[in-house]
C-alpha cells in the first residue's frame, strides 16, 4: 500500500475517525488540520495577526448548541448549518442527526447555512462544503450536539418541574414527566436549557433505535423548490441597490485600457455609472436588463495577451496545444505510487498493451448563474450575500477587498442553485469581489449578476488531463504488471498546495491509485504541468477523469489478454469482499452479466462494467449502450453503491442519479475547447449538457456494508463514465481513448 | 407604460418595449420565482404560461405580451393541476437544487392542461428543459404521478 502521503499525526484529534476518511488527497486535506492554514496558502497577503487570530481560537468546533440550535418560545426549531445546500440534501440530513439525538422530528427544522465562526469548522478544523464530506464528517459532531442539547432541556425542565431528570422523558420536542402527566415544549425552557453548561459524554442513541437516522425522509426543501418559493443568492434584493452587469476580458489576464464610447454607454435608459474592474468592465444601473444591455453595447479596448506559450493564456492558447504540451512532457515524474518491480517485469514481458488516454475541459454549467449582492451599512460593516462553498475564506477575501477586519463582514450563504464544485474561491471566477469594489465606488448596495455568457467565459473548468498507461500481460493472460504516468495539474494541488506540501496532487492522481486489483508490480507516476487557466474541483474532481482512464484502459487489458472484463474484475478482487459483493450485487441488479453485442429492440447493444472507490465510497457500475445515426446512446445504468453506512436512502438515491446524470453528459458531450486564447462555447447552445432526450433510467441499489461512512454525491460519477466507454467497446470493439464520445463517429 | 396581466392581476409596467418579460417578472414585479439559466432558449429556466402555452419568458418582449393571460410559479396551486403537480413533485421528491424545477412545473403544467393523461412520448415531447442535477426521470415519474 502507497503510504508516500502518511496521514499527519495531527489526525487523531480529529472529531471523525481517521478511517472515516480513505481518499488519498482527502487524507492529508484533513491531516494537517488547520483552516488557517489554507487560509495562509490562498492569502499569502494576508495579515499575520489575522491568522494568528484564527488559529488562537479556542473554541471546539460542534459543541456551542446556541449556536447551532435556535428554539423558539413557540417550540420551532431552525438549526444553523455548518454546510450550505446546493441540492446535496445535506440541510435534511443534518436535521436528521440532530433530531434524532434532540428528539425532535426533522420535518420541524428550518435549516440555514451558519454564518462564519469558529464553531462550524467541523471537517477537522476547517468547514467546507464538497469533498462528499459533509455528512459524513459531521455525523458524530451533529449526533452529539443534538444529545448534548437533549440533556440540557431535561435538567432545564427538571428545575422547572421540580422532579430529578432522571424521571422524565422526552418525545419530540416536549419533556414529559410521565408520573404527574406535565409537559413542558422545549421552547418553553429554551433559555434556561441553553444557558445550561453542556454536559461530557452524553451517550448517544443505540443505533438499533434509530427512527430517524437511516430512514428516507422527505427532503425539508421539496415544497419551496416546487413553488418558486426557495430563494437563491439571484433572488435576493436590496433597498436602494443598483444592478450591475459585467464584460470580462476576453483574454484571462489582460485589463481594459480604454472605451470608445463612454457617453454614449452612459445616456442610455437607468445607466448609474460606467467601471473599471480588475479584468472586467461594469455597468450599473437601476435594473440588471438595462445594466447588461449598456455594458455589451461598451466598446472597450483590452490590453493584448502573451503573443504564444503556455504560461498564460496566449493569444494563441488552445485546449489542443495544451493536450500535446500535456503528451510531450518528458519531465521527471514522481511516484505516487509503488509495489513491487513493475520494470522487471517489463523487461521480461512478451506482450505489452500499451494507450494514452485524455479528457477535456469542463465547465460546471451549475444552472444558477454566478452572483452577489454588496452593500456597506452605516456601522461600517460590510454585508455580503453571494453562492459559496467555503465562508470564513470568503469572508477573509471580501474583508481584504473591501479594506476591513475579517469580523467586519457579514456573510449570507443563500441555497445554491446547484454547484458541483463550482463555488469555492477560484479568484477572478468569483464575482463578490465585483460587488464589493462597485459597492464601495458607488456608495450604494450593488448586486453583481453574471450572464450565462460570462460565466462560461469565468467559470473555473475540471482541468484538461492526460494519462500514458502500460500493463504488462502474463502467460495467463492477466495483467503482470502495470505503469501509469499522469501528466497535469489538480485543484487541490493549485488552492491548497502549502496544506500538503508534497510532491504529488491528490486531485491529479485519484482514481489511478489506490485500486484494489491484485495487481502485485505497478508503478504510478506523476508530472506537474501548470494549466494557465482557472481549474477547479468538479464533481468526484481527479475521479470524474482518472477513473474513466484506469477502467476503460482495464478492458483494454482484459481484451488483449482474452478475458471478458467482468470476469477479469472478480479474478483480481478475489481477496476483496467489499468489491465482489458490490461487482455481484450490479450483476444481479441488471438481471446477470452479459456483455454483448446482443439483439434488442431497435439495435444491437452491449454492456460495459466499471468499479470505483472515490471519497471514501465503493461503487460497481454497468451501463448498456446503442448506436443511432453514428452515436452513442445510453439505454440504462445500474448501479450498486456502498457508502459504508447510511443517514438518508432517499437522498443517496437521489444524489446517486444526478451523478450518474452528470456522468452520462461529460461521457457523451462536454467539453470546454480553447482556441485562439479564448473559449468556444459562451452558452448551452455551445456547451451541450445532457436533455431528458438522452437520459437513461438509472436503476440503484444501496449496499450497507458497515465500513466507515463515504461520500455520497460525487461518488456515484466516475464509474458512469467508464462503464459507458466500456460498453461502447462491446459493441463495437474500439476503445475510446478521449472523450466526449460525440467527437467519435461510429460506424452503425 | 405598458399594460400586462400577471396571475390575474393587471400591472403597468414601465420599462423598454423590447425588455424580456423574464426580467419585468424578476426585477421590476419582484416575481423572482421564474429563473433566469441562459437567456436564449435553451434551458427552460425561465417558462410561464402564456394563455396556457409552456413560453420561455427570456424570448418574449414585453412590447409583444399585449393581452395574454402570464402565469407564473406564484400561481402554481390556484388550479386543480398545478395542485396536483406540487404534490406530485412533492411526493417524487423532483428536487434537488430545485433551481430549473419551477420552469418544469410550468411546462408540466402546459402538457397536462392540454393532455390530462400523457405518454412517456408526450412527456419527452413536451418537457425539453435542462436539469444540471438530471432530475429528468423523476419528472417523468412525477407527471405521471399527477396525471394519474
Ligand atoms: S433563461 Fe429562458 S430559456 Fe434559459
Ligand atoms: S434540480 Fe438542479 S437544475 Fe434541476
Amino acid at each position: 500500500m502507497n503510504m508516500l502521503l502518511r496521514p499527519s499525526p495531527s489526525q487523531s484529534a480529529l472529531p471523525l475517525k481517521s478511517e472515516g476518511i480513505t481518499n488519498l488527497s482527502r487524507r492529508r486535506f484533513l491531516g494537517a488540520g488547520a483552516g488557517a492554514l489554507v487560509l495562509g496558502a490562498l492569502l499569502p497577503a494576508l495579515p499575520h495577526r489575522a491568522l494568528a487570530q484564527a488559529t488562537a481560537n479556542t473554541v471546539k468546533p460542534g459543541t456551542r448548541i446556541p449556536a447551532f440550535l435556535i428554539v423558539g418560545r413557540d417550540n420551532s426549531f431552525k438549526l444553523l448549518s455548518p454546510f450550505v445546500e446546493g441540492g446535496q440534501g445535506v440541510s435534511t440530513g443534518q436535521a436528521q442527526m440532530v433530531g434524532e439525538e434532540l428528539d425532535v422530528e426533522p420535518s420541524r427544522f428550518v435549516v440555514e447555512c451558519a454564518p462564519p465562526g469558529p464553531d462550524y469548522a467541523v471537517i477537522g478544523g476547517l468547514r467546507l462544503t464538497g469533498g462528499s464530506f459533509s455528512t459524513r464528517s459531521s455525523y458524530e459532531v451533529m449526533r452529539r450536539l443534538g444529545a448534548t442539547a437533549r440533556e440540557m432541556f431535561l435538567r432545564a425542565a427538571a428545575a422547572r418541574l421540580d422532579v430529578p431528570a432522571s424521571e422524565l422523558t422526552t418525545e419530540n420536542g416536549v419533556v414529559i414527566h410521565a408520573a404527574s402527566g406535565r409537559h413542558v415544549p422545549y421552547g418553553e425552557v429554551a433559555e434556561a436549557a441553553l444557558a445550561l453548561t453542556p454536559a461530557e459524554n452524553v451517550p448517544l442513541r443505540d443505533p438499533k433505535t434509530f427512527r430517524y437516522i437511516r430512514q428516507p425522509l422527505p427532503r425539508l426543501d421539496a415544497r419551496d423548490k416546487s413553488t418558486g418559493k426557495a430563494v437563491y443568492a439571484i433572488d435576493q434584493k436590496l433597498d436602494g441597490m443598483l444592478y450591475a452587469a459585467v464584460q470580462h476580458a476576453p483574454h484571462l489576464g489582460t485589463e481594459p485600457v480604454s472605451f470608445a464610447n463612454e457617453a454614449a454607454v452612459r445616456a442610455m435608459p437607468g445607466v448609474h455609472g460606467v467601471h473599471r474592474l480588475p479584468g472586467a468592465v461594469a455597468v450599473t444601473a437601476d435594473s440588471w436588463f438595462r445594466a447588461r444591455k449598456a455594458v455589451e453595447t461598451l466598446d472597450v479596448t483590452w490590453t493584448r495577451p502573451e503573443a504564444t506559450g503556455l504560461k498564460t493564456v496566449a493569444a494563441d492558447y488552445s485546449s489542443e496545444a495544451m493536450l500535446a504540451a500535456l503528451k510531450e512532457s518528458k519531465a521527471a515524474a514522481v511516484s505516487a505510487e509503488k509495489a513491487g518491480d513493475a520494470a522487471a517485469v517489463f523487461a521480461a514481458a512478451t506482450r505489452i498493451v500499451e494507450a494514452e488516454y485524455a479528457a477535456p475541459y469542463l465547465a460546471h454549467a451549475q444552472l444558477e448563474p454566478p452572483s452577489a449582492m454588496a452593500r456597506f451599512n452605516p456601522d461600517g460593516t460590510l454585508e455580503l450575500w453571494t453562492p459559496n462553498q467555503m465562508p470564513e475564506l470568503f469572508q477573509s477575501i471580501a474583508a481584504k477587498t473591501a479594506g476591513l477586519s475579517p469580523e467586519k463582514v457579514i456573510l449570507h450563504s443563500p441555497i445554491l442553485g446547484g454547484f458541483f464544485g463550482r463555488h469555492f474561491f477560484y479568484g477572478a471566477a468569483s464575482p463578490f469581489p465585483q460587488a464589493i469594489l462597485l459597492a464601495k465606488e458607488t456608495g450604494r448596495p450593488v448586486k453583481v449578476l453574471w450572464s450565462r455568457e460570462e460565466e462560461f467565459r469565468m467559470d473555473a473548468l475540471r482541468p484538461l488531463s492526460f494519462t500514458r498507461f502500460r500493463a504488462a500481460l502474463g502467460a495467463d493472460g492477466r495483467p503482470a504488471a502495470l505503469e501509469a504516468r499522469t501528466v497535469g495539474e489538480g485543484p487541490t494541488g493549485r488552492y491548497f498546495g502549502a496544506l500538503f506540501g508534497g510532491p504529488v496532487d491528490g486531485s491529479a492522481v485519484e482514481g489511478l491509485v489506490e485500486k484494489p486489483y491484485a495487481i502485485a508490480d505497478r508503478s504510478l507516476d506523476y508530472v506537474k504541468l501548470l494549466h494557465p487557466v482557472t481549474i477547479a474541483f468538479w464533481r468526484s474532481v481527479g475521479h470524474s477523469m482518472n477513473d474513466y482512464f484506469y477502467e476503460g484502459f482495464f478492458d483494454e487489458v482484459a481484451d488483449a489478454g482474452g478475458h471478458d472484463p467482468f470476469q477479469l474484475r472478480l479474478d483480481l478482487l478475489k481477496d476483496r469482499r467489499r468489491h465482489l459483493k458490490l461487482l455481484q450485487t450490479v450483476a444481479d441488479l441488471s438481471g446477470g452479466w452479459k456483455r454483448g453485442p446482443f439483439d434488442a429492440e431497435g439495435g444491437r447493444r452491449a454492456r460495459g462494467v466499471a468499479m470505483a472507490s472515490p471519497f471514501g465510497s465503493e461503487t460497481a457500475t454497468i451501463a448498456e449502450v446503442s448506436l443511432a445515426d453514428g452515436q452513442v446512446r445510453v439505454h440504462d445504468i445500474w448501479i450498486a453503491f456502498d457508502p459504508g453506512s447510511i443517514v438518508n436512502p432517499g437522498i443517496i438515491r437521489s444524489q446517486v442519479e444526478s451523478a450518474a446524470a452528470l456522468g452520462v453528459s461529460t461521457a457523451l458531450f462536454e467539453e470546454m475547447v480553447y482556441a485562439d486564447g479564448v473559449r468556444q462555447a459562451s452558452n448551452f447552445d455551445g456547451y451541450t449538457i445532457l436533455g431528458r432526450d438522452h437520459m437513461p433510467r438509472i436503476h440503484v441499489e444501496i449496499v450497507e456494508s458497515g465500513e466507515p461512512m463515504g461520500g455520497v454525491g460525487e461518488p456515484g460519477l466516475p464509474g458512469v463514465v467508464a462503464a459507458v466507454v466500456n460498453a461502447v467497446a462491446a459493441l463495437t470493439g474500439r476503445h475510446i481513448r478521449t472523450l466526449p464520445l460525440s467527437r467519435t463517429k461510429f460506424n452503425a | 407604460m405598458i399594460r400586462i396581466n400577471i396571475n390575474g392581476r393587471d400591472y403597468d409596467v414601465a420599462a423598454e418595449p423590447d425588455t424580456p418579460l423574464l426580467w419585468v417578472l424578476r426585477d421590476t414585479l419582484g416575481l423572482t420565482g421564474t429563473k433566469y439559466g441562459c437567456g436564449i432558449a435553451q434551458c427552460g429556466a425561465c417558462t410561464v404560461l402564456v394563455d396556457g402555452e409552456a413560453t420561455r419568458s427570456c424570448q418574449l418582449a414585453l412590447e409583444n405580451v399585449g393581452s395574454a393571460h402570464i402565469r407564473t410559479i406564484e400561481a402554481i396551486e390556484q388550479d386543480e393541476v398545478g395542485r396536483k403537480l406540487v404534490e406530485a413533485w412533492v411526493e417524487v421528491q423532483v428536487p434537488q437544487c430545485g433551481y430549473c424545477q419551477s420552469g418544469q412545473i410550468m411546462a408540466a403544467a402546459a402538457l397536462l392542461s392540454q393532455n390530462p393523461h400523457p405518454t412517456d412520448a408526450d412527456i419527452a415531447d413536451a418537457m425539453t428543459n435542462l436539469c444540471r442535477c438530471g432530475t429528468y426521470n423523476r419528472i417523468a415519474a412525477a407527471i405521471h404521478h399527477a396525471a394519474a
